[in-house]
């Protein structure tokens, strides 16, 4: 995994602070820790999603529109290494 | 293709030859005649009498709703290309005077209108859940609401007007008393449309959550299983099924936006059964044909003893 991923997942929990609407700080979650299961929604996801491509500049390429690329940190760490790799 | 040829087409003409229905001039507007309404009468009050036994509460709506209500339920977010709002004159003598000349001028005068701070109701269930805010008794609650929906999707095709009545049979409880209201209506819904010489399919489903964010929504709601829909081939092999009813477990979706709690201080889950009126009635007059007087007899005594119960 190439050493970018480090500002993906900052990218990521400050989305997830912002947009995630979760029932536990970001702080306590792990790169593994179940976002549903922290109370991620699916209307969360949505706010969730436009606000890393709007910090990364990149766009998740229609086939990552599921809800596993929502289900913790790590899958949306991998999801942004693939819509990279699609641009 | 050309209009004529649509499937639509020859059902929709049939419909209005035989004054079922009568076009009001913009796309999926409709006004409806005295045969429609007494189908329509008759299966409202056959599917009030099938779910008798829910002893359901019940509530009407208005046709539209507070804007402050609308926000709660994230439909703008979900369905922008649905959504309607209502706009109101709020202007002066000079605002009128230019309202005036714009319209004699055959300009949009619709634009010197403000929002008037509600909108079109587009779930005849939307406004109950704001009735609902607290906590629910032990058992949950059970209501019938009848109430009409404004979804902007103009169209040709009859069977997709712009408004339209809804009649559900909403669960508000807890996830269990949800699903088993979703689950247990749902076949009884699809043997009272059978009994009505109607083929259906109970089928999984999605809304047309908007544009690529909308993908997400539609992939959680089907991933879940939240959403079936009861479909019939009212264009036989010419055009797709048609949704004429659907059940929903909404998950606390609801219970969130709107402060419902069960009785085990847990947020309330709900599910809810609804059945399109005005496709369903249009379902039959398209299977059995324009003069009802000509509808198998199985049918008719079904639609019109229910009221003798």
């Amino acid at each position: 995994m190439s050493n970018n991923t480090y500002e993906d997942r900052l990218a990521i929990r400050e989305a997830l602070k912002q947009f995630g609407r979760l029932n536990k700080p970001v702080a306590e979650l792990t790169d593994d820790s179940d976002l549903f299961g922290a109370g991620f929604t699916s209307h969360a996801t949505v706010n969730v999603m436009l606000a890393i491509e709007d910090a990364l500049d990149i766009e998740f390429p229609d086939e990552l529109l599921n809800r596993s690329t929502f289900v913790s940190i790590e899958a949306l760490a991998g999801a942004i290494q693939l819509s990279r790799g699609q641009q | 293709m050309s209009t004529a040829e649509q499937p639509w087409a020859a059902l929709r003409q049939r419909l209005i030859d035989a004054a079922v229905l009568a076009e009001l001039g913009e796309p999926g507007m409709f006004a409806l005649g005295g045969k429609f309404n007494q189908v329509f009468d008759a299966l409202d009050d056959l599917y009030v009498h099938t779910f008798a036994d829910l002893d359901a509460e019940s509530w009407r709506f208005p046709p539209v709703e507070p804007k402050s209500l609308f926000e709660k339920t994230d439909y703008v977010a979900s369905f922008p290309q649905l959504t309607g709002s209502l706009s109101v004159f709020t202007g002066d003598n000079r605002e009128h005077a230019e309202l005036l000349r714009v319209r004699a001028a055959g300009e949009p005068w619709e634009e010197l209108l403000h929002p008037g701070g509600l909108m079109m109701s587009p779930a005849a269930c939307h406004p109950l859940y704001a009735l609902l805010t607290g906590t629910l008794p032990e058992a949950g609650r059970t209501f019938d609401v009848l109430g009409s929906c404004f979804r902007h999707e103009p169209s040709p095709d009859p069977m997709r007007m712009q408004t339209f009545r809804m009649h559900e049979f909403v669960h508000a409880g807890t996830a269990e008393s949800a699903q088993a209201h979703r689950d247990s209506t749902a076949p009884r819904l699809v043997a009272m449309l059978e009994s009505l010489g109607l083929e259906i399919e109970y089928v999984p489903a999605n809304d047309p959550f908007f544009g690529r964010t909308g993908r997400i929504m539609a992939a959680n709601q089907r991933e879940a299983a939240l959403k079936f829909e009861l479909t019939t081939k009212v264009y036989q092999d010419q055009a797709g099924a048609t949704a004429i009813g659907s059940a929903n477990y909404h998950n606390d979706h609801f219970g969130t936006a709107f402060g419902i709690n069960s009785a085990d201080g847990q947020v309330a889950h709900t599910a809810c059964l609804g059945l399109g009126m005005e496709r369903t009635v249009l379902a039959l007059f398209a299977r059995h044909g324009m003069n009802i007087s000509d509808w198998p007899q199985s049918v008719r005594s079904v639609l019109w003893k229910a009221n003798e119960h």
